[in-house]
């Protein structure tokens, strides 16, 4: 990052002319190519934005803006949203200053700003002042990891840690009916919120389940290597759709005469035990791609098996899978969309709600346009922040 | 401490690491069990006051219902298990057409990816990074209702040269019917692909023998070409006619026609694990050091023969394993059929469970058969990464 | 690496086995109705309910306070969420009529949107009190799917939409033709049947959603669409051209739509019958949620009973005396719930018919409040 860069010699510096020509017209096939794959993106780029600007009626969308973000979370309680929220975007601007590097740091935290004040000027009412002031937050975490880098990475780590549970608890409540924070019950949870939510819980919940099941297939004790290899090979054998159909048809009758278990929680079961399976099997990858030498060292130390794979093996371990443990989990992540065929309202579920409003009948493409944006933002988010991530601990540079 | 203990002797049993071993196990074994047990009662019990119990004889029931589309014998007086077979042959079907068809867009996006070429890079690399981050069931959705559905009626039925027929109702295309002279030239087809086999391996001996071979690539494909002409010019009457599609009172009639609900799935999976597989082949074309291609080029060999002797095996090697797991997610996938409505096998499951209300009996049959496919799958690659592996020295 | 393919051959097996030795039915039937739990404090995420037994739904709906109703979330006019977030429709309006005669409190509910695959099963296991999703009332529903139907809240039949520019006039008329229907329900059964019996070909396009097959047919990948005709008349209104679309003159089947209770629960069974009662009594006294404070000097004695100023029928279902009251002044009397959905004022106008009252040549009859 040294900010004299060395230019190549003039003689070969390239005009316009010349970069098109190395590049794209070098031979005849190419130009061909070229031709071809222009005029592939010239009429997408021109069909998506004819449609997106003039054909498609986004009226479905704008009028159910609230239930696709929030399904029907009760609006007098929408502030504990707000407030998950606002803690998120100084996290976030909080991490990007300490992890992020020089300008591209700067500029992410610049647009995502940019991207909630615009936000908040299309919306009306409280809405706007709580995405300005999300903005706001993500600039103050941004300057004050600026300042105090060294002694805010200790509090933005215990951040993280503690955001998921604060999210789930503040939407959930405490009380049962009323007094502070009653229970919201996860009927009314839906929408964005609600695929977030799965996502959060499956995340947090497989990981711990997956590193036991990845240590257990690697375990010495037979009964429990094998209960730990049919189940990763069972629930890696089959469709999640199955697995969700399972906890949601067949989980109440194996449950004892009068007890019932949420169907929220029924799937988030279902999704956690299925991204558990694999993340176990990533996680077996990491433990096997640490060299002996590592164990052995471990054991001369004197350290005995639990403490040498807890302090030694598989903390470098998990260091080497990060970027495929964040693939995961945005696989993770896309995948929650599948409640929907169990009849949860989540992104999709809600969509095909809106979609049999009488006034939305036939609005599909809009709908789903919309959706597909959301998720192809956080989603594309998450793969980016991930790259940076990988960068700023140096995984895979060793 | 009159009797120190000897300190050669064993610990005590309750502190013997391979007896707590042993017991740590059993107290888990037993813990799983119980809880599987308990669980296994439950049901029973509750399936019981219902009035049911488990049992797989209602697959011999009449269905009642119809399906769209089969590729065997199937009525509404069928039995739940010829729907259940419908079912699975079509998720075969849609399986092995979308592992065809993705595997070849795979490589071309992947060889893309590598291009010189500026624009086809970065249109490779728009469309990887525009499905990778697609959640794939609304993609199948959008597909099928966005672009699928959007066709012309069939009675505005769009044409294309050779007799392609395109409709929302389903896209038509010529097919060969079998005349009376098809059995007798059956027999040439298989005459011809067993020289083809033949050939195959009489090429592979003698390339061992000697470590030089003609091509079984090209050779046995020809082989079985020319014995299939000469079967067709030798009957008397041609063994195939021609069978165009056309409109035909309310839907298309003729030739071989594609619905709407399988190209959706078919092509949506193909687009979605293509994305998938060009990552795969471009990490394995990346993997083979730039050192083996100048080395393969100074022995002199021609830069097909790098590529097919040295740099593609070795490429094959990385690529593999993780092109095994897409197939099988490919396969796996294709239980989102439900979302555009095509009779796959967990489509079909369903519709059986809810018309007998026998969720237990089905959900396990649906995740035997998903499990006995990745099994086999991986007995099969376990078995040809082996044979790929021998080649390395 | 093929010995880790043991366990899971094994598990195989061993699933196959079980699942054929039970088919044997040899099973004896030792084991007794487990014990009517108490509902304790729990976590909202872990309900105990009460599946069976007399007297315990009601005790176990009053400890928690609230009606856990399965309703269906993509119906125009009978169960589906509007752009506020809330339910409405008619079945969704059932409901709130049994919340408010249990409770006195008409949004004392929780709806639980539930699937076409999953409603008996979330009936059955207890997880929803009532179901209440636009459910034909058929043999098999009513025995061994563990559940009992109470009065049906509304006649249907299944019919058939096609394009009127198609020139289709009967079952006939789709020879070759391609047919939209909804996965899962009877209406998939009764087209098999019908087109069988008439001898007629055709080619189902299977959807597993409401939205789906209807979005299907209006995009023109069926010549006809086929559900219950109240489903039909509600989502031609919301066609893009209403006009273009004709519901043909032919009925399949009965479809008598209605809510649902868990068997062996006579109590709980009564309370969600005479639920519909009230309301279809109400209309004939012409009752309704505007007047209905008026009726104290009523010279009808039926009316103070059904209102429960006069006798101890509320006592006699285990309710309020003024439970019905509560149905009334809350949620209105059948009329007013069917006009508020499918009125002629909504865009999902369904004309009486079959649901009229009894005295207007309709089939609802209630038994006397006595």
């Amino acid at each position: 990052m040294s900010a004299t860069t060395l230019k190549p010699p003039s003689a070969e510096r390239l005009t316009l002319l010349g970069w098109l020509r190395k590049n794209l017209f070098n031979s005849w096939g190419n130009a061909i190519l070229t031709v071809v794959a222009g005029w592939l993106t010239y009429v997408t780029v021109r069909g998506l934005l004819l449609w997106v600007f003039t054909e498609a009626d986004w009226e479905v969308v704008v009028t159910n803006l609230r239930l696709i973000l929030l399904g029907q979370y009760p609006i007098a309680e929408v502030w504990r949203i707000w407030v998950s929220m606002a803690l998120l975007a100084f996290l976030i601007g909080n991490s990007l200053s300490i992890w992020g590097k020089g300008k591209t740091s700067t500029r992410f935290t610049v647009l995502l700003m940019a991207v909630l004040v615009g936000l908040g000027f299309v919306v009306s009412g409280p809405s706007r002042l709580w995405l300005i002031g999300m903005a706001a937050l993500v600039g103050a975490g941004w300057f004050l990891g600026r300042s105090a880098g060294k002694t805010m990475r200790n509090v933005v780590g215990i951040g993280w840690v503690v955001w998921p549970p604060i999210f789930i608890l503040l939407l959930r409540g405490l009380t049962p009916a009323e007094g502070f924070l009653p229970q919201v019950g996860t009927n009314l949870w839906g929408g964005l919120m609600l695929t977030f939510m799965l996502t959060i819980v499956g995340i947090v919940f497989s990981f711990p389940i997956g590193v036991l099941l990845a240590l257990g297939r690697q375990s010495n004790l037979p009964i429990v290597r094998w209960f730990c290899i049919t189940f990763i090979e069972v629930v890696r054998g089959v469709p999640l759709i199955t697995i969700l159909f399972m906890a949601q048809l067949m989980l109440p009758l194996f449950l004892p005469a009068g007890l019932t278990i949420d169907r929220v929680l029924r799937a988030m079961v279902g999704i956690t035990l299925f991204s558990a399976a694999y993340l176990a099997e990533n996680v077996r990858g990491g433990l096997q791609a640490i060299p002996k030498g590592q164990y052995e060292a471990a054991y001369a130390l004197g350290l005995n098996g639990a403490l040498s794979m807890g302090l030694i093996i598989l903390p470098q371990a998990l260091r080497l899978i990060i970027p495929i443990l964040v693939g995961q989990f945005i696989a993770l992540f896309k995948d929650t969309a599948l409640v929907a065929i169990v009849g949860l309202f989540d992104l999709v579920g809600i969509a095909r709600t809106v979609l049999a409003q009488p006034a939305f009948l036939g609005t599909h493409r809009e709908v789903y346009a919309f959706i597909s944006l959301l998720y192809w933002v956080f989603s594309y988010a998450m793969s980016y922040v991930s790259i940076r991530l990988e960068d700023s601990l140096g995984v895979g540079k060793r | 401490m009159a009797n120190t203990p000897n300190t050669s002797a064993s610990p005590p049993f309750w502190r013997d690491e391979r007896v707590l071993k042993i017991l740590a196990q059993i107290i888990f074994g037993a813990a799983v069990l119980i809880f599987g047990f308990v669980l296994f009662q439950n049901m029973v019990t509750g399936l019981r006051q219902q009035g049911t119990t488990l049992g797989l004889t209602f697959l011999q029931n009449t269905s009642g219902f119809d399906l769209a589309e089969t590729l065997n014998e199937y009525s509404r007086s069928s039995t739940y298990w010829q729907a259940f077979l419908a079912g699975l042959y079509n998720t075969l079907l849609v399986s092995a057409v979308g592992i065809v068809l993705s595997t070849i867009l795979g490589v071309i996006l992947g060889v893309a990816r590598l291009s010189s070429n500026v624009l086809v890079r970065g249109l490779a690399t728009a469309y990887l990074e525009l499905m990778r981050n697609l959640s794939l069931l609304v993609f199948l959705i959008f597909w099928y209702l966005g672009v699928f559905l959007k066709l012309p009626l069939v009675k505005d039925a769009v044409i294309w040269p050779g007799d392609i027929i395109l409709t929302n109702r389903g896209i038509g295309i010529p097919w060969g019917l079998p005349t009376e002279t098809w059995p007798t030239f059956k027999l040439f087809l298989i005459g011809g692909l067993v020289l083809a086999v033949v050939l195959t391996l009489l090429f592979r001996w003698q390339g061992k023998r000697t470590g030089k071979s003609p091509l079984a690539l090209v050779w046995a494909p020809l082989a079985f070409l020319s014995v299939a002409a000469i079967g067709w010019f030798v009957v008397p009457a041609a063994p195939l006619s021609l069978d165009l599609p056309a409109v035909a009172g309310l839907n298309l009639k003729g030739g071989r026609i594609f619905t709407p609900e399988f190209m959706a799935l078919v092509s949506g999976l193909v687009l979605y694990t293509a994305a998938f597989i060009g990552e795969v082949v471009r990490a394995g074309i990346q993997a083979v050091s730039k050192g083996q291609v100048e080395a393969s080029r100074a022995l002199g060999l021609s830069s097909f023969q790098s590529l097919r002797l040295v740099i593609f095996p070795q490429a094959l090697q990385v690529i593999i394993p993780p092109l095994t797991s897409q197939y099988l997610n490919l396969t796996k996938n294709s239980s989102l059929a439900i979302a555009v409505g095509y009779p796959d096998l967990f489509y079909v499951s369903n519709t059986i469970l809810n018309q007998s209300g026998r969720a237990v009996e089905m959900i396990t049959l649906v995740m035997l058969t998903y499990l006995l496919f990745s099994l086999v799958t991986s007995v099969f690659m376990n078995w040809y990464n082996a044979r790929v592996r021998l080649v390395e020295r | 690496m093929t010995k880790k393919l043991f366990p899971v051959v094994g598990l195989l097996l061993a699933i196959a086995v079980v699942l054929t030795a039970c088919g044997g039915g040899s099973t004896p039937a030792t084991s007794e109705a487990a014990p009517a739990e108490q509902p304790t404090a729990a976590p909202a995420e872990v309900i105990f309910t009460t599946p069976s037994g007399y007297g315990v739904t009601l005790e176990t709906v009053r400890a928690r306070g609230t009606l856990i109703c399965g309703v269906n979330s993509q119906v125009p006019g009978f169960g589906f969420v509007d752009a506020d977030g809330n339910f409405s429709g008619v079945d969704v309006d059932y409901c709130r009529a049994l919340a408010a005669a249990v409770f006195g409190d008409a949004n004392a509910v929780e709806f639980r949107p539930v699937t076409a695959a999953e409603r008996f099963t979330a009936l059955q296991s207890g997880e929803i009190d009532v179901l209440s999703r636009n459910t034909t009332w058929s043999t098999l529903r009513d025995t061994e799917l563990g559940g009992n139907f109470v009065h049906t809240t509304f006649y249907d039949g299944q019919g058939l939409m096609v394009r009127e520019d198609s020139g289709i006039t009967d079952i006939a008329g789709l020879e070759g033709g391609t047919i939209c229907v909804q996965t899962g329900t009877t209406t998939e059964l009764n087209l098999a049947d019908v087109f069988a019996a008439e001898g007629v070909s055709y080619t189902p396009a299977v959807f597993e959603d409401a939205d789906g097959t209807f979005a299907a047919y209006a995009e023109g990948r069926c010549d006809a669409v086929t559900t219950d005709k109240s489903g039909l008349v509600s989502r031609r209104t919301v066609l893009a051209d209403p006009e273009a679309h004709v519901i043909l003159d032919v009925t399949m089947s009965k479809e008598p739509l209605g809510p649902m209770v868990r068997h062996g629960d006579d109590q709980w069974f009564d309370i969600a019958q005479w639920t519909v009662f009230a309301m279809i009594s109400a209309e004939e006294f012409g009752i309704t949620s505007a007047n209905v404070d008026s009726q104290s000097g009523s010279a009808n004695p039926e009316v103070l009973r059904l209102l429960g100023l006069e006798g101890e029928l509320g006592a006699a279902l285990g309710l309020e005396a003024n439970w019905a009251y509560n149905i009334i002044s809350q949620v209105g009397n059948y009329e007013e719930v069917y006009n508020r959905s499918l009125g002629p004022d909504t865009p999902t106008y369904i004309p009486r018919g079959l649901n009229s009252l009894y005295t207007e040549g309709g089939l609802l009859y209630a038994p006397p409040f006595r």
